[in-house]
């Protein structure tokens, strides 16, 4: 793979490789916050009202560990196949800032809880694995919120926020494209949401990624200075603001100029990176182990524990579903990438002895995932009633035309799929006696097609079928209309 | 009942559970002398009259219905019931102030109790009020507090000692029969010794920090101040013992003996028969006044006499304790104390309309000089580049220091005895323009902290009219078994005469016409002054 077909415009970009790295801060999913028992269910909550001394950092107070948060950073760990320390340590990061009440921030600098670990996927190259550096635990701040007070202009701070559980992740400089970045992103996201660590959503800044970008000409060693990309709201900003900061920083160096490390952000509007500070030197954040906390040892029965809890994980399931259902990898891949579909293709063929895998993930990825993304989709599915339509559809007993009818009303109303059957009266005609007398009538009212069907042009064929099924109101079965044609029209 | 103020807790405890005294007359006694006398003495920074009276008929009333229950009832009441008590002004109260003697925090109100608080209410101790202190507990004289110094009762010109200043000369004045203090590095020993009183450094761990405004987290611990050592082991009782709040709490089992310590002299001293007394050769320092190394070495002579073995022992990374205790204390505090940004709450200069700015002109203004050293120093100590050769190096040698102590304890020593402080009580202003000569003040005692272990001073004798102090150190919680042998002391120095003795100018603090300790400063700082302006 090219740089050239990660950012794609210039052909100078031929003569450059991209070095990327990525850092991921997940909020993580715990019923209360890092280290105090103010709840985390902070959206939308009126400002500081989930706050109490711990969080707001009044003199006195002591941090005390969240045994859940440190469990789900343990368990992405695992998931990463990284290495979890057996004792780890807690750091206090120091700068000052407005929302970060004690001055510092708790985190882990030297130990964190996993080291070295790395992540497989697919894009449309193939598989690339992101070597991932470390993921540790740390406290999120409070929010500043600049606005007009009275004719004054203030900042005012929230400290909801402060003190929720973060982790975060931080790999290798080893991606070297902007899709490989939005794959590994993606990936991410997923494995959080299956392991149930993170909700993960990048709109509301539960998942936040950040990348520094250098790039040097194909073949060197060196690394170019690294700019730092931040604003990216979406999947699809972190690949475009990726892909447009090579590009950038590829015409820049053909044109003589030099990169500066800088942080730069993502601005979806006019799809490019802006200049938001200078990076001159890395900031002094004397680090030093957190007194309040002593170090955190990890039993081996603890370890045991959670890797025993981990779920089936997002690479291991796409291969199980290749393998034991005989799903092509992109189909595996589209059921596995989203949970709700997963949920409901493991939940239909639970509920339905028999139910053919393979057709019931062409009903999941098509008819379910099309409804679902839909406008105002505020429909449902019951996973037992998809089986027993998959399988009236498996068994001819219906059409493929009427079950997606049936499916539509079973989405919308809930409706039981044999009860949608009854009252519309679909019931599949394969009763070669009624069809025959559908397709005389048809034949007899085509002659055109008829004609052009015995003159060769055999296409006229498909215009018949569809005659006859508009006849049956769809529920003819196609297959045996065509069969019953094929046999009057041939034997003349 | 001559006075109430010259009881002691445990005869408090006594009284009035025999319904001869009650909470709200203790309280309005001791109330009464701190008001009257704090204007010379300045070791109260608040003093709750209302909330206190309050507490005082619920103890009442507690001790009432307790007495009405039974005898039983009546022995589950914890014995600090119904006893008035000072806290030192870093301690959090719930609606009132915690200042920690710096202007940074005036205006602060704690929405919150500290843990140790809420034992003392479940106690049913009456909190008298909030006691003066070196700001942020970094300082050995109480003169570095933001609110005036303390003077010490035996002579009102001298330093109580610090930072515990305000509760130690509290207690020796007979305001309250016990205090709360925290010993960072000293600075509940040294108080202690400089007023002739009981000060109790707890195994770190021992005691909860949650609520107490933090100087250096690993070194800080909260302890008690009392006139004897059955009183600071009931107040240990009350206020030890794993905190689900304080990580670094250890979850150690707090003896109820403490609060059975013997009440015969004879009885108490029979403990010091067999025990193995370690004398350590490096606490002997040069600069120790004569005086002080006179009554310590008595003090373990007469231990001696009454059965107790002693040894010489060393302690070789001793003299290294200064040094690394002023580059952890301080990074820790440079960190800590970061908070006090002036965005949330205290002091707050908000002109400049630039953030940095105005942190600079709020810490500027609300820290005095000792605190903006140490928070020097800290930085210093932990900034990249120097943080291996500092602050690490320190943590190296404080395993040592740790190390020296092992070697006593696994030689199958009891405890180790030493002069608490160096000098005895030193005239105010003595110590203010070198901040070395006022950090040795700690050199016998910040070791202890260093390696987490208990030490008690107590009171061993006078020197030149004021109190010398001798401090017993112990292995990690031992601190009963360090109380007994405190209490067996006692035991054999109960007929020596400067046991009868008060602090000697404790008259002189009823006296309208005695200098204030702030008016006593000012004047210092005027002649000091004069002086500088002379050699210009
Ligand atoms: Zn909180």
């Amino acid at each position: 793979m090219t740089v050239a077909q990660a950012a794609g415009k210039s052909g100078a970009l031929e003569k450059y490789e991209a070095v990327i790295g990525i850092e991921i801060h997940c909020q993580l999913k715990t019923v209360s916050k890092m280290f105090c028992g103010c709840s985390t269910d902070i959206d939308g909550a009126a400002p500081n009202s989930h706050c109490c001394p711990v969080c707001l950092g009044l003199p006195g107070v002591l941090p005390t560990i969240n045994k859940a948060a440190v469990e789900f950073v343990i368990a992405t760990g695992f998931a990463i196949e990284a290495t979890v320390a057996s004792t780890t340590r807690w750091d206090r990061k120091n700068y000052f800032y407005p929302d970060l009440p004690k001055g510092y921030q708790i985190s882990q600098y030297q130990l964190p809880l996993a080291a070295n670990g790395r992540l497989t996927f697919d894009t449309s190259d193939g598989p690339f694995t992101v070597r991932v550096n470390r993921a540790h635990l740390e406290e999120d701040t409070g929010r500043l919120i600049h606005q007009d007070l009275d004719g004054r202009r203030v900042s005012l701070i929230d400290f909801n926020r402060s003190g929720m559980p973060l982790m975060e992740i931080v790999t290798e400089p080893n991606i070297r494209t902007a899709e490989q970045a939005r794959r590994y992103a993606e990936e991410l996201r997923l494995l959080m949401r299956t392991i149930g660590a993170s909700d993960a959503e990048m709109e509301n800044g539960q998942m936040r990624v950040e990348a520094n970008v250098s790039i040097r000409p194909i073949g060197r060693e060196a690394f170019g200075t690294r700019v730092e990309v931040k604003n990216m709201n979406s999947m699809r900003a972190v690949e475009r603001a990726i892909a447009f900061e090579i590009e950038r920083q590829a015409v820049a160096i053909d044109a003589g100029e030099s990169i500066h490390m800088e942080t730069r952000g993502w601005d979806e509007g006019s799809q490019s990176t802006y200049h938001m500070r200078p990076k001159e030197e890395e900031n002094d954040y004397r680090y030093f182990p957190e007194p309040d906390l002593p170090p955190l040892l990890t039993t081996p029965e603890w370890l045991a524990e959670i890797k025993a809890r981990l779920p089936e994980l997002p690479a291991t399931r796409r291969t199980r579903y290749r393998e034991a259902y005989g799903l092509s990898a992109y189909d595996a891949g589209v059921l596995v990438n989203d949970a709700a579909a997963t949920a409901l293709f493991e939940g239909a063929l639970a509920a339905g002895a028999g139910v053919p895998a393979k057709l019931l993930a062409n009903w999941v990825t098509g008819e379910y995932m099309r409804l679902a993304k839909g406008e105002g989709s505020g429909g449902s599915t019951d996973p037992a009633e998809l089986a027993a339509l998959v399988k009236l559809v498996a068994a001819g007993a219906i059409s493929g035309t009427n079950a997606k009818e049936i499916f539509a009303e079973h989405f919308a109303s809930g409706a039981k799929v044999a009860a949608i059957v009854e009252s519309r009266g679909f019931r599949q005609i394969s009763d070669a006696g009624a069809l025959g007398a559908a397709i005389d009538t048809v034949l007899a009212a085509n002659p055109a097609a008829v004609a052009d069907y015995r003159a060769g042009t055999l296409a006229a064929i498909g215009f018949l079928v569809g005659q006859v099924m508009k006849a049956t109101r769809g529920q003819a079965n196609a297959a045996m209309v065509q069969t019953a044609l094929r046999e009057r029209l041939d034997k003349v | 009942m001559n006075d109430l103020t010259r009881l002691s807790a445990h005869e408090m405890t006594a009284l009035l559970r025999s319904g001869e005294v009650s909470s709200q007359a203790l309280t309005e006694a001791h109330l009464a002398v701190a008001e009257r006398q704090n204007r010379a003495l300045n070791a109260w920074l608040a003093i709750y009259r209302a909330d206190a009276l309050a507490q005082a008929t619920a103890a009442d009333e507690r001790i009432a219905e307790a007495r009405h229950e039974g005898a039983a009832a009546l022995n589950a009441l914890h014995p600090l019931c119904g006893v008035p008590i000072g806290l030192k002004d870093l301690v959090s109260v719930k609606g009132g102030q915690a200042t920690a003697g710096s202007k940074i925090l005036q205006g602060y109100i704690a929405p919150f109790d500290s843990t140790v608080t809420a034992r003392l209410r479940q106690a049913g101790a009456v909190i008298l009020g909030k006691t003066n202190m070196d700001e942020f507990a970094m300082g050995s004289s109480c003169e570095h507090s933001a609110y005036g110094p303390t003077a010490n009762p035996w002579d009102l010109t001298r330093v109580p000692g610090g930072s515990s200043g305000g509760s130690a000369a509290a207690v020796a004045a007979y305001h309250v029969p016990v205090s709360i203090g925290t010993d960072t590095g000293g600075s509940i020993r040294q108080p202690a010794s400089l007023c002739g009183i009981v000060g109790l450094k707890p195994t770190y761990g021992r005691v909860s920090r949650y609520g107490i405004v933090a100087f250096a987290s690993s070194l800080d611990q909260i302890g008690p101040f009392a006139r004897d050592a059955r009183d600071a082991a009931i107040l240990l009782h009350a206020i030890s013992g794993r905190d689900a709040r304080d990580a670094t709490s250890a979850p150690v089992e707090v003896p109820d003996e403490l609060l059975k310590l013997p009440t015969s002299d004879d009885e108490a001293a029979g403990y010091l028969r067999g025990r193995r007394i370690a004398l350590p050769r490096e606490y002997f320092v040069e600069g120790m006044e004569p005086g002080v190394a006179a009554r310590v070495r008595e003090a373990v002579a007469a231990m001696e006499q009454a059965g107790a073995k002693v040894e010489e022992v060393s302690l070789p990374h001793t003299e290294y304790g200064l040094a690394t205790y002023y580059i952890i204390a301080p990074a820790e505090c440079s960190s800590n104390l970061a908070r006090f940004d002036g965005v949330k709450y205290g002091l707050s200069d908000r002109t400049s309309g630039e953030y940095i700015a105005d942190y600079l002109r709020t810490r500027g203004a609300g820290f005095g000089p000792e605190v903006k050293r140490r928070i020097m120093l800290g930085t210093y100590a932990l900034s990249a580049g120097y943080y291996d050769a500092y602050y690490l190096k320190a943590q190296k040698v404080r395993t040592l220091i740790k190390a020296d102590f092992d070697a006593v304890w696994a030689a199958g020593f009891d405890a180790i005895c030493a002069p608490t402080s160096p000098t005895v009580a030193f005239p105010m202003g003595a110590k203010m323009a070198d901040p070395v000569a006022m950090y040795l003040s700690d050199a016998c005692t910040l070791p202890v902290n260093m390696a987490g272990l208990p030490g008690v001073s107590i009171p061993a004798g006078l020197s030149d009219g004021l109190p010398v102090g001798l401090q017993i150190i112990g292995a990690p919680w031992s601190e009963l078994s360090m109380l007994r042998l405190a209490r067996a002391y006692e035991g054999i120095t109960a007929r020596a005469p400067w046991r009868d003795l008060e602090p000697a100018e404790l008259q002189l603090t009823d006296d309208p016409t005695t200098p204030s300790p702030i008016e006593r400063k000012e004047r210092l700082n005027a002649g000091a002054s004069a002086t500088g302006s002379g050699k210009a």
